[in-house]
């Protein structure tokens, strides 16, 4: 088994280069760590100035996406022995601004994810003697995956249409929005369908698949676009064949 | 060490890198690829269907115009066109059959029908009408 492995590294210093550089770390091959764990042996024992975000180190605070072989991965979630023999590439997630090395501006994300008001919207409030909004495992069912999203941006990183159309809000906005929509205690669907369905909403979407391909918590935002896609179509005919009804 | 300096860096103010868009960014993987390769077979069935359209406006222009049009399907390079045109056409109706059940999401009783299922239909669908059209055809007026 090899002793070490090769692992090269965008950097992007702004103070000192306009254009990103690679750099070249040998690391100690251990076959039960992650990409992110060599990353942190090369900061802690090669080369303090390499920057990167990270934080929970079990696939759950959505920091640590990286472009890993050209891959939208979790750096936590991949073995180093899956990239044997080497060398292994990684690079800031595509379609974002880098700030400095592996660190992406994600402020435009944060911007049209409150775009779609990703919260449950209620026209009229029952008063609190009334309970709790109870719910069935089945409605729960329905919106339960879309609500698993972390947030990693991985589906934005494995999306063209994202960096080729900066306007477009993306796929992991659109599914949570799709997760208050089809949750049952939500009365917002009308409301969010007023930002999706124009022209840098749903309908960006070309439908490459890729999104829901790379997500590691299995949302599917593809899923939730071309459902999307469908109830607006129909919402459409439905407001043209019967203008009165309310929608 | 001397250190480098980007003379277009000002202090305390971040100075993004936003990498430029390759033409061939859709070579890259494998997915795009067969993405763009749908895309691209679009335009083909739209030829298909002006083809259906023209056969139907040649009938109603009576036998002799028909029998023409047919003639013109069976040219050697014709033959050979629309050999190449069922497997683009074949190529863009399975993936995008394939694609059916992301944006169908159908329940019976509470309960969401499987995406197979959804897929099954389709194909089901489709295996419906083509024999009836192979029917149509084959039985003659």
């Amino acid at each position: 088994m090899a002793e070490s492995i090769t692992i090269e590294v965008q950097r992007y210093r702004p103070e000192e280069q306009s254009q990103p550089s690679w750099q070249t770390y040998e690391v100690p091959f251990q076959p039960e760590w992650m990409v992110l764990d060599a990353l942190n042996y090369i900061k802690d024992n090669l080369d303090g100035t390499l920057s990167y975000r990270w934080s929970c180190r079990m696939g759950v605070c959505g920091s640590c996406g990286m472009m890993v072989n050209g891959e939208p991965v979790l750096t936590c979630a991949a073995y180093l022995k899956g990239f044997t023999p080497g060398p292994i590439r990684v690079e800031p997630l595509t379609g974002f601004p880098v700030i400095r090395d592996l660190i992406g501006d994600m402020s435009d994300f944060l911007e049209k994810l409150s775009r779609v008001s990703p919260w449950i919207m209620r026209e009229e409030e029952p008063p609190l003697s009334k309970g709790e909004h109870l719910q069935t495992p089945e409605q729960l069912a329905e919106y339960k995956g879309y609500s698993m999203c972390i947030n990693c941006m991985l589906c934005y990183a494995a999306c063209p249409i994202y960096e080729l159309e900066p306007g477009f809000i993306g796929p992991a906005a659109i599914a949570l929005a799709q997760r208050y929509n089809l949750d049952s205690r939500d009365q917002g669907a009308a409301e969010r369908m007023k930002t999706l369905s124009d022209a840098e909403g749903i309908w960006a979407c070309t439908f490459v698949g890729e999104c829901s391909t790379v997500c590691p918590k299995n949302v599917d935002p593809a899923g939730a676009i071309q459902r999307y896609k469908l109830a607006a179509t129909v919402d459409h005919f439905k407001s043209m064949v019967l203008p009165w009804s309310e929608r | 060490m001397v250190r480098a300096v980007n003379p277009d860096y000002t202090p305390h103010h971040p100075k993004w890198y936003r990498r430029r868009i390759p033409i061939f960014w859709w070579i890259r993987k494998r997915a795009y690829v067969k993405f763009i390769a749908r895309e691209l077979t679009s335009p083909f069935v739209a030829y298909a269907a002006a083809l259906l359209l023209m056969q139907v406006w040649a009938l109603a222009r009576g036998g002799a115009a028909y029998a023409r049009f047919l003639a013109w399907l069976q040219l050697g390079p014709v033959l050979i066109w629309h050999g190449a045109l069922l497997i683009i056409l074949l190529f863009h109706t399975v993936t995008w059959l394939n694609l059916a059940p992301k944006a169908i999401v159908l329940h019976v009783r509470g309960r969401r029908i499987p995406d197979a299922a959804v897929v099954a239909g389709h194909y089901a669908a489709w295996l419906a009408v083509s024999t009836f059209l192979v029917w149509l055809l084959v039985r003659g007026w």
